[in-house]
């Protein structure tokens, strides 16, 4: 690479927090409409981009509403008419769209939300943990998590591409992890505006309830005939996603250099035990794995980049030649087998001989209680005594890390 | 299946033509989203399966004022030439509107009850 290329390209980092990354990607993608209502830590992204749009910079028609089922609301009619609308929330303002995102997923609208993690009320907390995202799992959203405010640009831009496909059109969630990635400041390396927009290319939508030509109904009343086969319709999209993020993950390679599929595999290669997490604490373990590989201990993490839609394959891959797994959640689904992550890793290795005991769980982070490289370290010390056999029983299938006891 | 079960229908006044589906269909031939194109199709909706009473007409009592036509809120009436002719029982839901505002004396609309196992279609 010739030196003026590269000056030319160092200029594209810029100094940004997640939160600052998002807004940045939002107004790239410049969509027509954004709705949105302020909530703690996700503010700051709507209020930079409302800056953009005061500033002439992005021609977005801005809609401040009174709340995030609102919000929401106006972001799936503005779709409706067929443009491209995004929004973004957290927590309990995430808790409040539940039925917009219902309906969002349902009438297959393209729609793009940052969410940044924020633990539920109550009791109250801004903090992070991802108990909003994963109370909505099943809202027929595909879920992307960021580990970093990097990947919250990149996730964004691909969002696009991934939502608007003509064989999926679900709306996407980019989560991000409150306080830790949406205000901690990073070295993020931007495409130029041109780019991104060629790479999003012009949305071509299904339908435009603004369009006379070609008149639509959108939301009719379908009862027992037809709502049955109306859903099972939508899990095709679902099942398309997986090829169209891989495919969308591959082309974003080409014009930035970053590699994204549904999960990465970091020092998987000789791993015998592995480490599963999702957002910033991947970073964590990318960490304390070199570590215990500097020692000559096999394990490695398997980051899920997406969650929904499951990328139940690409576990069952990573995971074939471990002999044990710590599932890391960051959310607690009081279901009382585990938080969301564990039991759907296990799913995904049901019937593959993986011996159950092997799989243990670590609920952690609750609240942005601080996950540090200490604790990490324990979660790989605990994996090595149930590779061996040897202790194993000491280690409960589901552990509270980082809890006062 | 007959014409009037279609959901949506061929090219329905929007100038182009529409995928056909109705209440048989399997759920390859439904639309993403449940999203119905083509405008002018609420007559393919039957909301005559709704009614338990069905309104009645007694022709040696009507007088062809016509308000029944006027307030009847599903146009369910069938009128012509300033005649009351009788309803459209697949769009008649039954809410006895036309009986309650019939003006003579012996009314010319009475409501009587479904039979159980007719649709009344």
């Amino acid at each position: 690479m010739g030196s003026e290329v590269l000056a030319q390209k160092e200029t594209r980092y810029r100094a940004l927090s997640g939160n600052e990354a998002a807004a940045q990607a939002m107004r790239q993608i410049e969509p027509v409409v954004v709705a949105a209502y302020p909530i703690t830590p996700q503010t700051e992204i709507v209020q930079l981009f409302s800056n953009f749009v005061s500033d002439g910079l992005v021609r977005t028609e801005f809609v401040p509403v009174e709340s995030e089922h609102s919000a929401l609301s106006a972001v799936v009619g503005a779709a409706s008419s067929g443009v491209r609308a995004m929004t973004a929330t957290s927590s309990n303002g995430l808790a409040l769209m539940f039925e917009i995102l219902n309906i969002a997923s349902g009438l297959r609208l393209p729609i793009v939300m940052t969410v940044v993690n924020r633990a539920l009320s109550a009791p109250i907390n801004i903090h992070c943990d991802h108990g909003d995202t994963m109370g909505v799992r099943d809202a027929g959203w595909i879920q992307l998590y960021a580990e970093n405010a990097q990947e919250t640009y990149d996730n964004l831009i691909q969002a696009v591409r991934i939502a608007e496909h003509p064989a999926v059109r679900l709306p996407v969630m980019v989560a991000v992890d409150g306080f830790i990635v949406s205000h901690g400041i990073e070295n993020v390396e931007m495409l130029d505006d041109q780019t991104v927009k060629t790479f999003i290319g012009t949305f071509q939508p299904d339908f435009s309830l603004l369009d006379p030509d070609h008149i639509v109904t959108i939301g009719p009343l379908v009862l027992q005939d037809s709502y049955f086969e109306i859903k099972r319709l939508q899990v095709e999209a679902v099942e398309a996603a997986y090829q169209v993020i891989t495919e969308v993950g591959l082309d974003f390679e080409k014009v930035s250099g970053r590699c994204y599929q549904l999960v990465e595999e970091y020092r998987m290669e000789e791993a015998e035990t592995a480490v599963v997490a999702l957002g910033s604490t991947a970073g964590n373990f990318k960490e304390v794995v070199d570590q215990f590989q500097a020692r000559g201990v096999p394990v490695g993490l398997l980051k899920l980049r997406v969650f929904r839609p499951f990328p139940a394959e690409q576990v069952r891959r990573a995971l074939a030649r471990c002999r044990a797994v710590a599932v890391m959640d960051r959310a607690h689904s009081l279901s009382g087998q585990g938080g969301p992550l564990f039991t759907e890793v296990k799913a995904a290795l049901q019937g593959t001989g993986f011996p159950a005991g092997s799989m243990v769980n670590y609920v952690y982070g609750l609240g942005g209680r601080e996950i540090t490289l200490e604790m990490a370290q324990r979660v790989v010390e605990d994996l090595q005594k149930l590779a061996k056999g040897s202790e194993g029983d000491q280690v409960l299938p589901v552990n509270y890390l980082g809890l006062r006891e | 299946m007959t014409k009037t079960e279609e959901l949506t229908a061929q090219g329905s006044g929007t100038g182009r033509s529409e995928r056909v589906f109705n209440t048989s269909s399997g759920w390859k031939e439904f639309p993403p989203g449940g999203v119905i194109r083509g405008g002018a199709n609420s007559h393919h909706f039957k909301t005559g399966e709704w009614r338990t009473y069905r309104p009645r007409h007694i022709e040696e009592n009507c007088i062809h004022c016509l308000l029944c036509w006027i307030y009847c809120p599903d146009l369910a009436i069938v009128a012509r030439d300033g005649k009351m002719l009788g309803f459209d029982y697949e769009h008649c839901k039954g809410c006895g509107i036309c009986a309650e505002e019939c003006p003579t004396k012996d009314k010319a609309i009475e409501m009587v009850a479904e039979p159980e196992e007719e649709s009344g279609i």
